[in-house]
């Protein structure tokens, strides 16, 4: 067991109580996604790439959703919310103007110096680029910290991709490789079809010198995982980001027990030789 | 008659009475146990008579009647479905409250003086294992915090165990070691009714003296030692603690598992009478007049399906994963969390379980199973 550091708390804060913040834009990304930027009525939001907040719509309660912007800019800070229950829809629904609490951030969030100086794999399935994409930012920032960069994004339609402007800001960079596929394309989609995992046949990294981050259902995290083994990664180089049920975000609920980690204060990022022995087993 | 370095002190059933008008005089809550619904129960409580004197448990799995015994102990039973938990931990209790106008009140943060007349020593273990849970991370648990500072803790040492009890196995019990600031052990016999008090802090030892107990005799003392000894040979329970952690770790595909879950009705009595079960959920409540909105928190339990629901579904469906969710909890990562087990012994998940399902059993059927299976 690590030896733990009590957390303090900006003044007037406790445990349970957030921050009101004021909605200052909400832009759809696919039919139910949508990403809220929000600015704190009081300070700044000091986070890392991969640490999530607890987002509050007064009198329908809280969801647990990663920050998605860019983590420089602490007076305004972006979540990506998917509606998918009655508090995200509430959530996704915010217009500008309107009031969010916040409680965070929370969680571990991405390790971003080890990559240095090596090559850096991001793969993201569906929403789950909305957790990378303050990593790929930091790292688009500091780019003459890292060696290679791939960023290989699935989605099961044209549609469902987010960040469009974005990708395509991405995808014309000279030191950036992005590859995107979705599972079934339209009458427009010029680009690969698959699943993710079978972007993995254009990219060879080195096994030896590169840093893997990956995020989206556990299905295509595992699948994924396979792939970038048999690429020869090991599994303490490969990290992922896990998504359990959080009531409290600070390890007190108990609900995102995985084995012996709360996924909430001791994740969400693992490392895959932290869960290798628990991941994709059922029912865990 | 002082042991080693403390003072032991006698009272008698008067002197635990004033004990309570003095608890009661500084200002404290005084909660112990009372009969309520053919079941020993904690709650406020004034004066000893209020005790069940002359009451004993008979407990076994899926099994717990109230008798009377004959004579005027007042400490001769074991423990109820209540634990200690219900007070410091409360059940349900009121996060926050919300104005419409933006106006954000958190939880009560006065710190309320309250006293437990009766702690076993498995139930001292229980608080300090909700200690660590609760206060001992990177963010604590406000709410038990304040509940938790102003505890004043009279402990009794348990004479006779019950059934489902297997605190020696678990180091906990049946003696209070430590963490009060009086315990008591209980001697009745030939007529003659006293309690050894052994004080655990200044507070203590000053209360005691406030009540005018009497230094302790050494005949007194080795007859409380005697029957502490006594007591140590009457567990008919055991469990074996040690290599606990690894055997459930090496054996998550048990088949012990689909038998329990045959009878498991996932009811979460267990959880909810456990004195370490911490797990919560949240709920927003809004008055029809929309003019706040509060949040409460509650107890839950990871036998409810809900409770490990993400969008989709829930993680773990079947009753088979939600009881080795709940018994490798309990003996296996509670040790990766916070550096110990997070059962104590105390048998109330055993004896509240409709079905009868007894952790130790079935902890020690799965380590047996492994055995044969050669895994």
């Amino acid at each position: 067991m690590i030896a733990e550091q009590k957390i303090q708390l900006e003044e007037g804060l406790d445990t349970f109580t957030f921050k009101w913040c004021r909605v200052v834009s909400r832009r759809r990304e696919t039919p139910d996604t949508y990403t809220l930027k929000i600015k704190p009525l009081n300070g700044s939001v000091n986070y890392s790439p991969g640490q999530f907040s607890m987002l509050y719509r007064y009198g329908v309660g809280e969801a647990p959703i990663s920050f998605s912007g860019d983590s420089d800019n602490g007076k305004q800070v972006e979540h990506t919310v998917r509606a998918v229950g009655g508090v995200t829809r509430a959530l996704a629904s915010a217009q500008p103007g309107d009031t969010v609490g916040m409680r965070g951030p929370f969680g571990n969030g991405w390790p971003l110096k080890e990559a240095e100086g090596r090559d850096v794999v991001v793969v993201a399935g569906g929403i789950g680029l909305a957790p990378l994409r303050p990593l790929i930012r930091h790292f688009l920032r500091k780019r003459e910290k890292i060696g290679k960069l791939y960023i290989l994004y699935g989605a099961r339609s044209p549609a469902e991709l987010v960040y469009k402007k974005e990708l395509q800001a991405w995808k014309k960079r000279l030191d950036t490789q992005l590859l995107i596929t979705v599972d079934k394309g339209d009458e427009k989609w010029r680009g690969y079809i698959g699943v993710v995992t079978t972007l993995f046949k254009y990219v060879t990294l080195d096994p030896e010198n590169t840093y893997a981050y990956v995020c989206g259902p556990e299905i295509m995290m595992r699948f994924t995982i396979a792939e970038l083994r048999k690429q020869g990664l090991s599994d303490d180089r490969i990290f992922i980001s896990m998504e359990r049920n959080m009531r409290c975000g600070v390890g007190l609920c108990g609900h995102c027990q995985f084995g012996p980690y709360f996924v909430c204060k001791d994740g969400p990022v693992f490392s895959y030789s932290e869960v290798s022995h628990l991941f994709g087993r059922r029912e865990i | 008659m002082s042991f080693g370095n403390v003072d032991y002190y006698v009272i008698g059933p008067q002197e635990l009475d004033g004990l309570i008008r003095i608890l009661h005089g500084m200002g404290y809550t005084v909660f112990g146990p009372r009969v309520r619904d053919d079941a020993i129960v904690y709650d406020e409580v004034d004066s000893v008579s209020q005790f069940p004197v002359g009451v004993r448990d008979r407990q076994g799995p899926g099994y717990y009647r109230l008798e009377k015994r004959g004579d005027e102990a007042v400490f001769g039973y074991v423990v109820g479905p209540h634990s200690w938990k219900k007070i410091l931990y409360p059940a349900r209790v009121r996060l926050l409250t919300v104005t419409r106008k933006g106006e954000v009140k958190p939880h009560n943060t006065d710190s309320p003086k309250m006293a437990f007349i009766g702690v076993r020593g498995c139930e001292l273990a229980a608080i300090s294992v909700l200690d660590k849970v609760l206060l001992g991370g990177p963010y604590v648990d406000p709410i038990y915090a304040v509940r938790r500072k102003n505890l004043f803790i009279v402990a009794v040492n348990c004479t006779e165990p019950g059934e489902n009890c297997f605190c020696s196995s678990m180091g906990t019990g049946p003696e209070a070691s430590s963490g009060f600031d009086i315990a008591v052990t209980e001697v009745l016999e030939d007529g003659v009714h006293y309690f050894v008090a052994r004080p655990g802090s200044n507070d203590g030892q000053k209360f005691l003296e406030q009540v005018g107990a009497r230094k302790a005799s050494e005949e007194e003392l080795v007859k409380a030692a005697s029957l502490m000894e006594r007591s140590r040979t009457l567990f008919r329970k055991k469990f074996e603690a040690n290599g606990c952690r690894e055997a459930l770790y090496n054996n998550l595909e048990s088949p012990v598992y689909a038998e329990v879950a045959e009878r498991c009705l996932a009811c979460g009595n267990c959880t909810l009478v456990c004195p370490t079960c911490f797990c919560t959920t949240t709920e927003e409540v809004t008055p029809l007049s929309g003019e706040k909105a509060e949040r409460w928190r509650r107890w839950d339990s990871c036998f409810n399906a809900d409770f490990s629901y993400i969008h989709g579904g829930p993680i773990r469906a079947s009753r088979l994963s939600r009881y080795r969710q709940w018994i490798t909890h309990k003996l296996s990562t509670w040790v990766d969390q916070f550096g110990m087990l997070g059962c104590v012994g105390c048998g109330r998940c055993i004896t509240w379980c409709p079905v009868g399902i007894d952790i130790a059993e079935e902890a020690a059927k799965i380590r047996q199973r492994a055995v044969e299976a050669g895994t």
